[in-house]
């Protein structure tokens, strides 16, 4: 019992404090992309405590629902994109030890794509209780993206764990090899690229597309649930990230891994939410009919035929 | 869009690491004091003691933002024939909430009793505070640099030429 509530807790407060380290990083590095210092001020050195200034502003904020939303629904959504990020955090191995993975099970690759791809439900519900018709567009949006990118998110993913021959992510580093970088680096570049619009960053933030659309299914929210909102997004850099690592990159090898595993992981998942970033502030937003065309005319086929390879590979070698 | 399909993607990410390579262009304004380029137009500043109000500025400013009131005042000379009469200034504002910063009353003024300062945080609260009567234009007078030198290739002044030409003569 003591054990599975130190685990929880070790999963909470990664919870909060990755995304919070994520999230500063691209307040800094997104400022010095474009010349500029970003947060100075709060908490006196380069504004390290900006996010925790920001969280004090919107926890003193009124909490508005418009009138004619579908109140419960409305109220609920947040929450409900904020905790399969929470769950997804779970099975994300940190080192091959038992405890270094705050759940481990066997299928748990499944369970993370899984567990991710109910971001699609909260979005389609804040879109459709606000009663707002940018919300609705921006929901649809998202809906059509989501469900778009989800197939070759999972194609190569696949890829990956037939190459394995395991569903369990301690078992997907285990088998790695550093060849995999160049025969997976298909399927590497689809999952990342299909990860960042799941998770509906730019340049995928059609369905917030704040030029036209004020700011997608999140223009009638305020204050704390706002900013469950953009915690999610923070979070689902994490997790994106975090599977990035350890199912393309090798997770926690490297050198001296068997006392450093765990700081493997970290650095690497540290390194793709810095080009996830990167991506953020060099590319500007697709337009919806490019967005689409990407997935089905480039990364669909592009995962099908990495899972061609991989299969091929494992029946021949 | 010729060479490698891509190629605008790469340069693009090149872009942004190359600009986060180099130092950030932001200056920290109320912390860091700006560095102002020569001749910056901050306020204008009265050099009270020069000024014969000969009410050239106030009439060619353009948007007439300057007031000038004065009275004229008996100067007796000892061992001339008559008294002589003088202009005593009584009043000289400037109201910055009008002025836009041309400068003309500084090119009209004949006796170099105008200046410009490049104080520039002089914001107020209430417009009508922008109205800078005769002592605080005198304060900005403080603030004036001195003239900057010489361009070494420019012309020499009128006033060295002609008298080097008639020390020559």
């Amino acid at each position: 019992m003591i054990e599975v509530i130190i685990r929880v807790l070790g999963v909470v407060v990664a919870f909060l404090t990755l995304p919070l380290l994520v999230g500063q990083a691209e307040h800094k590095v997104m400022a010095h992309m474009q010349g500029r210092l970003g947060p100075m001020y709060a908490g006196a050195f380069h504004g390290w405590a900006q996010l925790i200034a920001d969280g004090v502003k919107f926890v003193q904020k009124e909490d508005v629902t418009p009138a004619d939303a579908d109140r419960p629904v409305f109220r609920i959504a947040p929450v409900i994109a904020l905790v399969p990020y929470l769950v997804a955090l779970l099975f994300i191995p940190l080192g091959p030890r038992d405890w270094l993975v705050g759940q481990p099970i066997d299928i748990g690759l499944f369970v993370v794509l899984a567990v991710v791809g109910v971001g699609v439900v909260a979005v389609l519900m804040a879109a459709w209780s606000s009663a707002n018709k940018y919300s609705l567009l921006g929901g649809l949006r998202a809906a059509a993206q989501l469900l778009g990118y989800e197939l070759p998110f999972v194609l190569a993913a696949a890829s990956v764990a037939m190459a394995a021959g395991t569903l369990s992510l301690p078992g997907i580093v285990a088998a790695w090899r550093p060849w995999w970088l160049l025969w997976q680096l298909p399927a590497m570049l689809v999952f990342f690229v299909a990860g960042l619009a799941e998770i509906r960053r730019p340049p995928f933030d059609m369905p917030i597309a704040d030029s036209e659309l004020v700011f997608g299914y999140m223009t009638e929210y305020t204050g704390l649930r706002f900013a469950f909102f953009l915690l999610a997004e923070y979070v689902g850099i994490v997790v994106i990230s975090a599977l990035t690592a350890v199912l393309f990159l090798g997770g926690w090898k490297g050198p001296l891994d068997g006392q450093l595993g765990w700081l493997w992981t970290l650095v690497k998942t540290f390194a793709v939410s810095f080009v996830v970033i990167w991506v953020r502030v060099s590319y500007p937003r697709l337009r919806e009919d490019q967005l689409q065309r990407l997935c089905w005319l480039v990364l669909v086929p592009v995962s099908l035929g990495q899972l061609v390879l991989t299969a091929a590979v494992r029946v021949l070698a | 869009m010729d060479g490698i399909p891509g190629k605008g993607l790469v340069k693009g990410l090149a872009v942004t690491a190359k600009t986060m390579a180099h130092r950030a262009h932001t200056r920290q304004y109320p912390d860091v004091e700006p560095d102002l380029p020569p001749r910056s137009r901050g306020v204008i500043a009265l050099f009270e003691e020069n000024c014969t109000v000969c009410m050239l500025c106030a009439r060619e400013c353009p948007d007439w933002c300057i007031y000038i009131d004065s009275h004229k005042e008996e100067v007796v000379v000892p061992g001339a024939a008559r008294a002589r009469q003088r202009n005593v200034l009584d009043r000289f504002a400037i109201d910055f909430s009008l002025c836009m910063y041309c400068g003309i009353c500084i090119e009209a003024c004949p006796f170099d009793a105008l200046y410009w300062s490049p104080e520039f945080e002089y914001a107020e609260y209430d417009i009508r505070d922008l109205l800078h009567e005769k002592d605080r234009l005198r304060e900005w007078m403080w603030t004036v640099p001195p003239p900057p030198a010489h361009d070494p290739m420019g012309e020499p002044a009128k006033e060295e030429s002609t008298a080097a030409r008639r020390a020559a003569r």
